[in-house]
């Protein structure tokens, strides 16, 4: 029986110890080695907290083999942890800190400066240290305390925007991974053979996903060059050389592929299985993709992290007009999605409706953070009998005649962008209240464009570098809108609220 | 060579690229900014840049960046 991660990678070690579980520039680990070294981490972590458990750890460092021994080393400990990324503005990073208290932050040496300068309040270890650390503790410690473990304690924690400012902590567990997971394992035939290229960030949950494929199955992760996102061509080269025949990616970097036509000039023989998700792939560069590598497999994926990576699926087997949007599909193994409607009642077919979602996948909630758990994850409103929740995405799809669900878009202002997660309100938010540079603003997103466009009501034109140089200080680069427009005043509703309906048809139209 | 300097400008604000040796070393461009790069020049000079020149060879200085536009049939 499986109980957490744990339990399929020590499987997954006595089966393959010396094959290569990571890949990255500076050389590979063997699955043994990734083991012992995680271990390490876990009784140094163990020491420090005095046998601590289900408290969340902080990870600051950048992306590399250390990122999957840290979450690894976690994991064998039997705490929860939390990659956070280091081009993030130290103060936000600070913000999220501040709100989860974590037991303490695994950095590496090159990262150690800069979490030290926020965090005096917090034990800070270095990877270098500790990885190879023998600290003279009985490694049965960490066995003794996994045997307390159950499967819904949590695994890891990711952050996503909030509107407020501070970032919200999505607690998943371990069981919420493993229907996704047994299932895609299954219908993909994802084996101790997948090679997979990881590009996401290590905030992203389908860095998580690679990190669980590697544990149960034996996978290689081979991690690209995350410098070289912006060189699409040095990517490709990389990936061929490393022989990658899997890769699950948000679809920007492949549109830029697409309209770069880089795949008739670099060929990716190996490339057999292609996910996407975390945002709509436009149909016209998908069928670039699919027109250059007729003998891959395509999948589109769908999900918000609150159901633990994706709710549902869509193989591409049937032609697509350019015009014509790809559909999200169906619902995964052991999932159910239900449409509802305005009353909190079932779509009938093309009827749109708010998607939510129903199953084993659902996280635990927020961290630290009752009122906004509460407000999605919710009981049933089919079900008055028995407590059962579901989580409310506040995505609108509808179903097509096939049968298939297509997206929609949202009822708020959350957009998806660059693959991340963005509450527009909380970049107006920052602009008035915390940088104070004009009274009024509304943020909007031209999807064509994927652009992030800021209106603002001035009598003066307020250059954009002015708006990027102080946003740089508060946000990550993907969350700056890349375009500022002046009204003298912004149009406003019957209610005297800014009209943003108006100035999304304004970009969008 | 100033329309090159003006899109820097625009994009990255707060860095001052006329000290920078190589742009790319310095990591005072990402991703997101190299895209921007390219929409702006492709746009400005009307040529579209070979997806196999976007390297960081070609975006490490202005004169490269030049380099790169005159190959693609830009006037500059």
């Amino acid at each position: 029986m499986y109980k957490s991660i744990i339990d399929y990678f020590e499987e997954t070690v006595s089966r393959f110890p010396d094959k290569t579980a990571i890949v990255d520039s500076e050389g590979t680990i063997r699955f043994s080695v990734l083991a012992k070294n995680a271990r390490n981490v876990a009784l140094n972590i163990l020491k420090a907290t005095g046998n601590r458990r289900n408290c969340p750890i902080a990870v600051y460092m950048k992306k590399s083999k250390n990122t999957v021994i840290a979450d690894m080393g976690i994991s064998y400990s039997g705490n929860p942890y939390m990659n956070l990324d280091i081009k993030t503005p130290i103060d936000r990073i600070k913000a999220i800190l501040e709100h989860v208290q974590p037991s303490m932050i695994i950095t590496d040496q090159e990262s150690s400066e800069k979490i030290l300068q926020v965090s005096d309040r917090f034990r800070v270890m270095s990877i270098e240290n500790i990885s190879d650390n023998d600290t003279g503790v009985d490694v049965n410690v960490i066995y003794e305390g996994l045997l307390h473990q159950i499967d819904t304690d949590p695994s890891c924690i990711i952050n996503t925007s909030g509107s407020t400012g501070i970032p919200k902590g999505v607690i998943l567990n371990h069981k919420s991974f493993f229907d996704f997971l047994q299932w895609t394992t299954e219908t993909f035939d994802l084996n101790s053979s997948t090679n997979i290229g990881s590009l996401s960030p290590s905030v992203f949950d389908i860095f998580v996903y690679e990190i669980w494929l590697m544990s149960v199955k034996g996978a290689t992760i081979t991690l690209l060059d995350e410098n070289m996102a912006m060189f699409p061509a040095k990517l490709l080269e990389q990936m061929k050389t490393a022989e990658v025949n899997f890769i699950f990616w948000v679809p920007s970097i492949m549109v830029n592929i697409a309209n770069m036509d880089l795949l008739s000039k670099i060929s990716l023989e190996d490339l057999k299985l292609v996910w996407f998700a975390g945002e709509v792939f436009p149909t016209k560069q998908f069928n670039y993709w699919r027109r250059m590598l007729p003998w891959t497999k395509f999948a589109n994926f769908y999900g918000p992290i609150e159901i633990t990576l994706d709710c549902t699926y869509y193989i591409i087997e049937r032609e697509f007009q350019d015009s014509e949007p790809l559909p999200i599909g169906f619902p995964c193994k052991n999932t159910d999605i239900l449409i509802l409607n305005e009353h909190d009642m079932p779509c009938g077919r093309k009827e749109e409706g708010e998607l939510c979602v129903r199953g084993t996948s659902l996280a635990m909630g927020y961290y630290k953070n009752p009122e906004k758990t509460s407000s999605v994850f919710v009981q049933n409103p089919l079900n008055n009998d028995y407590p059962e929740l579901i989580y409310r995405t506040g995505d609108i799809v509808y179903v097509n005649d096939h049968g298939e669900i297509v997206f929609k878009g949202r009822k708020d202002s959350l957009i998806k962008h660059m693959g991340y997660r963005i509450e527009l309100g909380e970049i107006e938010h920052a602009v008035i209240n915390k940088i104070g540079i004009v009274e009024y603003c509304c943020v909007v997103y031209n999807r064509q464009k994927k652009e992030i466009t800021m209106f603002y009501e001035s009598d003066e034109e307020i250059s954009s570098g002015e708006f990027r140089k102080a946003l740089m200080n508060l946000f990550p680069k993907y969350m700056i809108p890349t375009k500022y427009i002046k009204k003298d005043i912004l149009p406003r509703n019957t209610n005297g609220k800014i009209d943003r309906n108006k100035l999304n048809e304004e970009v969008n139209s | 060579m100033d329309i090159i300097k003006s899109f820097f400008k625009e994009i990255r604000p707060e860095f001052d690229f006329d000290e920078s040796k190589n742009f790319i070393q310095d990591g005072y461009l990402d991703s997101f900014d190299v895209i921007t790069l390219v929409n702006m020049i492709e746009e400005k000079f009307g040529i579209t840049i070979d997806g196999l020149d976007i390297i960081p060879e070609n975006f490490c200085s202005y004169d490269s960046i030049k380099g790169m536009i005159s190959k693609n049939g830009g006037k500059i």
